[in-house]
Formats: C-alpha cells, structure tokens, sequence
C-alpha cells in the first residue's frame, strides 16, 4: 500500500528533520559536528518518557524533553566546545563524542539497557482517512514537528535573535563588528539545537512507541545523512530531506527488504557529497582557492 | 600469561593496527570515520580465503591487504574533493555503507555472520601489528613523510612547491586501507567469527579515539592510544557501571588539557633525550 | 637564440579569469623577459593575487594562454608548474606549521630524490638536496634558527624562510606578492640588494608590490592592473607620468 508506507515515512521523516535541524544549527553556525546531539535526543526521549510515566500530559513530557536536552547542551558548549573552539575540526568532535559516552553510559544506569514501552492504548488510536490509516502519534508527530518548525523559521527569520545567528553563521568576524556577541550566540546555537534535539527523542518514542539507550547511535547517523542532503549550510535544507529519506527507508523496506535501507540512504548521501560539492561545501574548489 | 590478558594484548594489537590506519590518512589531512569499512571488507576477505579457499593466514592477510589498498585508492579519488567535516561525513557513510553491504551479502552469512576460521595465536597479531608499526615508524623518518607533514599543513603551499598532493592523498588512502584490511583479517581470525555489526561507526571511531589520545603527530600515539582504549576500562573497573562514563570523562579531560594527545614530537624529543643521558 | 624578439620566460597572452559572473581578470597579456625584474601594481582589489594564481595553476584561466619557458602551463597542476621552475611567496606568509626552517628548506626541492629513494630518510634519499638546504641556511643567515619549529619565529625570519623556501628550488623565476609589507626602512633596502644580487645570477623575479617607492627603484619593468584591466605598461618613470594610472590610483583612494 503506497499511501500507507507514504504517511509512515513522513512520520519517521519528520524526526529526522528535526534531528537534521539540530545538527546543522550548530554545523551552520559554527561548522563543527557536534556527535552528543545524538545522544541528548535520546535523553531526550528517555525525559520525555519519565515525564509520561510520572503522569504528566503529553505537551508537559515534549517541554520536559527539551528544557532537558538544552540543559545538557549548554553544558557541553561550556566545557566541551568553548574551551576548545580554536582547535581543529576533529577536537570538538571528539569531545562532544566523550560527551555521547558518559550520556549513554547514565541512560544504561538509570533507564536500564532493555526498551521501555509506552502504554499501549496511546497507539490504538487511529484514523481512516480513505485507504490510508493514521495513527493519532502519527498525527502528533507530524504536528509536533511542524510547530516546532514554524517556531524556529520565524525565531531565525523574522527576530533580532535569528538575524543575529544568521549574521555569525555568515561571517564570524563582520558580526562582531556589527556588535553582535559570538559566543552569546554561539550558546544560544547550542541550546536551540539541544531542545530540538530533545523534543526529537519524544517523537522517536511515540513513533516507535518505546525508547532504548542505543537509539541515538543509529537515527542520529542517519540525521547526518538528512542534513547533508539537505545542504549543510542551508538550515531548512533538512525541510526536504527529512521526508526525503524518510520516505525513501520506508520505501526501501517495503519493496526492497529492510537491509538494504542504510546502503540507499548512505549512498545518497555520498552522492549529495560529491556531486554537489559548490551547492552543499558552499563550493569546496573555490574556497580553496580563496586562501590562497 | 592468563587467557584474560592474552584476549586484551590482541585487542591492543588489533586496535593498534585500525588506530594506524587512521594515523597514515590523518598524517594528510584527511580524516576518516570509514576505517572500520577497509577493515570490514579485509575481514570478510582473509576468511574467505582461509575458510573457503583454504589458503595460508599469512597469504589471506597479503592478499586482502592488497585487494583493500586497491579499494582505498579507488576512495581515496573522490575524496579529494573534499575536505575537513565533509570527508569525515562521507567516509562515515561509505563505512556504514560497507557494514550494510555484507548484512546482505548473502553468500558470507548476511546477518548471520560468518565462522570457520581458525584461531591465530597473540604471537602472530602482535608480529603483524609490531611489523606495520616497526614499519610506520621508518616510514616516518623518510623524505616521503616530509611530504605527507607538508601536504598535511598547508595543502596549497605544498603544491606551490612542488608536491604531487593527489599522489601523496590517495597513496595514504590506500595505505591506511591496506593496514586497516590487516586489522580486520587478524580480528577475524582472533574471534573466529564475524558479523556486520562488528564493523560499524563505533568501531571507525574507537580507531580515531586512539589516534587523537595517545598522539596524533606521533606514530607511537597509536600504541599508547590503543592500550588506553583497551586497558583503561578494565583498570576503572573499580567505578563498576560508571566506567564508561569515567572513560568519557577522561577523553574530555585529555582533549582539554592536551589537544594535541599524550604524546607529541617534544615529548618524544624529551623521552628520548632522558634515555641517552642516562 | 633568434635574432628579432626572443620568446619572454613567461607570456600570458589575453587570460581572463572568472569567478561566478564577476570577472577578476580579463584579457590581460603580459611578457616577462628572462633576468628581468617585473612589477605588476595597481589598487586593491586589481586582480594582483589572482594573476599569481593562475600562473602558478591555484586557478586555472577562464580563458587564454600562460606559456612559461615555452612549455603551455595553462591547465597544469601546480606541483608540475612548480618543478617546471615557478617558485612564489604569499602575501600573508604560509609555512608549513609543523615543520622546522631545515625542513622547509629540504621539502622544497621535490624534483630531486625522486622513486623508490623517497622511502629513504631525507639525508640519504637526496644528499644533494640536503646540501642544498644547508647553503641556502647560510645564505639567508638562518642557522641559528635550524630546528626550530618556522612558524614560532619572529615576522621577520619568517619571511626569510618563506623566500629561502622558494629559492632552494631553484627556481628560473621567483613572484612575489608584497614582499616589503611590513618591513622597515632598511629590511626593504636589504632584500633589493638581495633581489638585484639574485637577478645577477639570472633569475627573473615578477613582484606585486603596494610599496611605490620601492617598486620604482627595484622594477625595471611595470604592468599596471586595475579591476582586473591592464590598463598601462612600461618603465617605471613612463608610469609614474602616465595620466591613466594616476586617475586609477587617486579614483580608488576618492
């Protein structure tokens, strides 16, 4: 059923356009990968789901997924990133990556390594729409994700906050000049990417109606490949290629056996990569030469 | 020696070669998440040869270290047209592309795995890791490691002097694929079983971890990175279930305190100088 | 040798170079004869630094010809320009960071020690560079600073190293983009004696320089460039009367 694989890869499309969002915040703005995004999400979730579970409503446990996850963000820009922003492209990586070691590592103590399940009841809710058949954490997903997606476009579009981002993100320098204080925004980056990040991981529970600590591992690479595809330096790029991918794994899966999902979606993203080096590098030859 | 510490001492040696592998492409300036790919396709191969075709171990590793420096090369092409996070993030894919390749390569077990080696002693790991090292190290007295410091520093002005800087590239591509092949060949025949998910992002990343800790600009690093990786959580095993985190913690410190790893050139210089006073 | 207009070391004939739809340089023919001192001026912004680049194949030519000692170089990579004999220095110096001034001045002579010797240490795989390296250190007076890491230097020395690193080559013709910037009075005197002393031993040296004082008594030649027009060519006194380059130069600095 076409349709039906349709809405199922939106739904996990919409997660990774988040998570893509919440890479490429940081990646934009300050060009380096920031591998801990993949685990607040899934702290995120891991929240998110304390939150359900201790009673609170649903909009409580998405708000509680995120304060969460940008917490930790701004914790990890204060000590693994800031001290550390002169240094090669590899060090933050590999910091943020120590980061990822200890947050999985505090999952595994205090959620325990085995899934934990959502009630149930919350997914017998569904919809007939015609021959398409919805969940209603489909619809929340999907929701969710456009909210927040709409919150940011207009928090970096249209606020003097967003100019400022947009104004460190093209050039370090000049927005200094213009009074704009880089490591303010560099913090605040950070934080934005960490709530998405989180609220991400509270999707990723009710998409998969449970949540284990290696969640983040997987669907986090994947959201690499999403905010590549998308083009690194455009931030919305992740609007397309969320669904995009999402579509094409489920597609795969349905047609093709579920194995071969990674090679397509990897081997898209090598693709993006090579062929479309100006476009997405913000032109790789060129820039090159401008050094000189 | 027990068997526990003899386990250990092969995952040094093991991880000794992959961390080398990083170290040759990283002494260009080009950083690989995709090694655990190279060694992925060297395992697979060294087993087939030594499974199916019934060779010699030593032949399998030549011969899949040569077949994968082949593989590197043809990489190494298109990774010059890009640089910094960029190639970090296609190598990544082209590992975890590897990794779902052989999950459906049916006829090595898919998802299954695939067995049937035969068990190769700590003696003959630590013959190939120390070779490959004993080998690194020469290389790096040589002009040619000139070339590749130059290439890594400033890849214009190295052309500007006359440098060959696609040669050198993709050279140590296909180098560090090569010593990555002989890593995973040992692996194979170390644990006598292999499946996909032993060659996945954690596994390319954990050859890095070594590489950056113990030292990048070094190639004993890679040694001291190795052992690091491998003994430290075994030491912290009085933290019980935060080693781990402990672990994460200590690369942290590492990275802040010391960006460039524990050992550097004036390290070395030192070392060395303390050695032939004494 | 032919009697009527010997070829010129180096000749671009009519290269323009584009970046999107902004053109940096275009139509610009120049002829620099061997054992000459060139100098190309003009504002900011002329196209000074990108004629460099695509001579020494950092770009490559939109369009047009760069010949060098009769050899077609124009879509050469730059390591093959570079042992063709184009050595150059960088407006803002660019040494290698971890390297010492020794093996800076080793790195650059490539064409040497070719092969299987590469595999060699340095020393043994081309002693011939080796000495090489040695003279130039004190030729530049830079043997005090042997093995010390090039880029902890003083400003100075740097640009000492960045020069030694070009000529160890041995180049047949030297560009340098700014070479007095930054230096005083009597550095700026020191290295024209050094450059009349190089082109004593023939080689040809093509200079970007802001400096004008220093260009008029260093070039014997000068090529004016503005927004990427060769707008004037000629000895430095036809220069310094030519209404043009006036214009030029007061109309960028209104």
């Amino acid at each position: 059923m076409l349709l039906q694989q349709l809405v199922n890869g939106l739904t996990l499309g919409a997660v990774y356009t988040l998570i893509a969002l919440s890479f490429s915040l940081v990646m934009g703005i300050l060009g380096i990968l920031n591998i801990a995004i993949a685990e607040l999400f899934m702290i995120g979730g891991f929240l998110g789901f304390a939150a359900i579970a201790a009673g609170l409503p649903l909009p409580a446990a998405v708000a509680v997924g995120m304060a969460g996850a940008a917490a930790i963000a701004f914790l990890i820009e204060k000590i693994a990133y800031q001290p550390l922003r002169d240094a090669p492209l590899i060090t933050p990586l590999l910091s943020t990556l120590g980061v990822s070691i200890i947050l999985q590592n505090v999952a595994t103590n205090v959620w325990g390594s085995d899934p934990l399940q959502l009630p149930a009841e919350w997914f017998d809710r569904r919809f007939q729409l015609g021959p398409v058949s919805i969940g209603a954490m489909q619809l929340v997903v999907i929701g969710v994700t456009v909210a927040l997606v709409a919150l940011l476009a207009y928090l970096v579009q249209r606020t003097s906050v967003g100019r400022a981002l947009r104004a460190v993100a093209e050039n370090r320098d000049i927005a200094r000049l213009l009074g704009v204080s880089a490591s303010r925004i560099t913090l605040l980056a950070f934080m934005l990417s960490g709530a998405l990040a989180g609220a991400a991981g509270v999707m990723i529970s009710l998409h998969y109606a449970a949540i284990t600590p290696y969640v983040g591992v997987e669907t986090g690479l994947k959201a690499i490949a999403v905010m590549v595809v998308g083009g690194v330096t455009r931030i919305f790029g992740a609007l397309i290629a969320g669904p995009l991918i999402g579509i094409v794994e489920v597609l795969t899966v349905a047609y093709g056996g579920s194995q071969v999902r990674d090679l397509v979606v990897y081997g898209l993203m090598i693709l993006i990569l090579l062929l479309r080096p100006q476009g997405i590098l913000g032109g790789a030859r060129t820039d090159l030469g401008q050094r000189v | 020696m027990s068997t526990y510490y003899a386990g250990l001492f092969a995952d040094v040696g093991i991880l000794l070669l992959g961390a080398l592998s990083v170290y040759v492409i990283l002494a260009t300036g080009q950083l690989s998440l995709g090694n655990a790919g190279f060694m992925g396709i060297g395992a697979y191969l060294a087993s087939y040869l030594t499974v199916t075709l019934q060779w010699p171990l030593t032949a399998a590793l030549v011969a899949a270290a040569l077949a994968c420096g082949a593989i590197g090369i043809i990489v190494g092409f298109p990774a010059l047209r890009l640089r910094g996070i960029y190639l970090a993030m296609a190598t990544l894919g082209f590992g975890e592309m590897v990794r779902s390749f052989f999950l459906n390569f049916e006829p090595m077990g898919g998802s299954g795995g695939f067995h049937g080696m035969t068990h190769v002693s700590l003696g003959t790991i630590w013959l190939w890791a120390g070779g490959v090292l004993l080998a690194v190290l020469v290389l790096e007295r040589s002009r040619l490691w000139l070339e590749l410091r130059a290439v890594h520093d400033d890849e214009t002005a190295a052309g500007l002097v006359g440098l060959d800087t696609t040669l050198t590239k993709v050279g140590a591509f296909g180098f560090g694929a090569a010593i990555a092949a002989i890593a995973g060949g040992l692996f194979a025949h170390h644990h006598v079983y292999i499946e996909p998910a032993n060659f996945g992002f954690e596994r390319s990343i954990e050859f890095v971890l070594a590489v950056i800790l113990g030292g990048s600009t070094v190639g004993p690093g890679a040694l001291v990175g190795a052992m690091l990786i491998v003994m430290l959580p075994e030491w912290l095993r009085v933290v019980a279930d935060w080693r781990l985190a402990a672990f994460g913690a200590f690369l942290i410190l590492v990275l802040l305190t010391r960006r460039q790893g524990i050992l550097d050139r004036p390290l070395l210089a030192r070392l060395a100088f303390r050695r032939s006073a004494a | 040798m032919r009697a009527i207009a010997p070829q010129p070391l180096l000749d671009l004939a009519n290269v323009s170079k584009m970046f999107g739809g902004v053109s940096a340089l275009s139509d610009v023919s120049i002829r620099i004869p061997e054992g000459r001192i060139v100098g190309v001026i003009g504002p900011n912004g002329a196209g000074k630094t990108t004629l460099f680049n695509v001579v020494t194949g950092a770009f490559r030519a939109s369009s047009g010809a760069v010949t060098f000692a009769d050899e077609p170089i124009t879509h050469w990579p730059s390591y093959r320009i570079a042992r063709a004999g184009i050595a150059r220095t960088f407006q803002n110096i660019r040494l290698f960071a971890s390297m010492t001034v020794f093996e800076h001045l080793l790195v650059a002579q490539p064409h040497q020690g070719a092969g299987i010797r590469r595999f060699l240490p340095a020393r043994r795989a081309d002693p011939e560079a080796w000495r090489r390296a040695e003279e130039a250190l004190a030729f530049f007076g830079l043997a005090a600073y042997r093995d010390r890491i090039a880029a902890s230097l003083p400003y100075g020395i740097q640009r000492k190293v960045e020069m030694a690193r070009a000529l160890t080559a041995r180049p047949r013709l030297l560009l340098l983009d700014e070479p007095v910037a930054g230096m005083n009075h009597d550095e700026a005197a020191e290295l024209r004696t050094l450059l009349r002393q190089l082109q004593d031993r023939g080689l040809t040296i093509l200079s970007i320089e802001h400096d004008m004082a220093f260009v008029m008594t260093l070039c014997e030649m000068l090529y004016v460039l503005d927004f990427g027009v060769l707008i004037a060519e000629g000895s430095p006194a036809e220069i310094r009367s030519n209404p043009v380059v006036i214009d030029a130069y007061l109309g960028s600095e209104a």
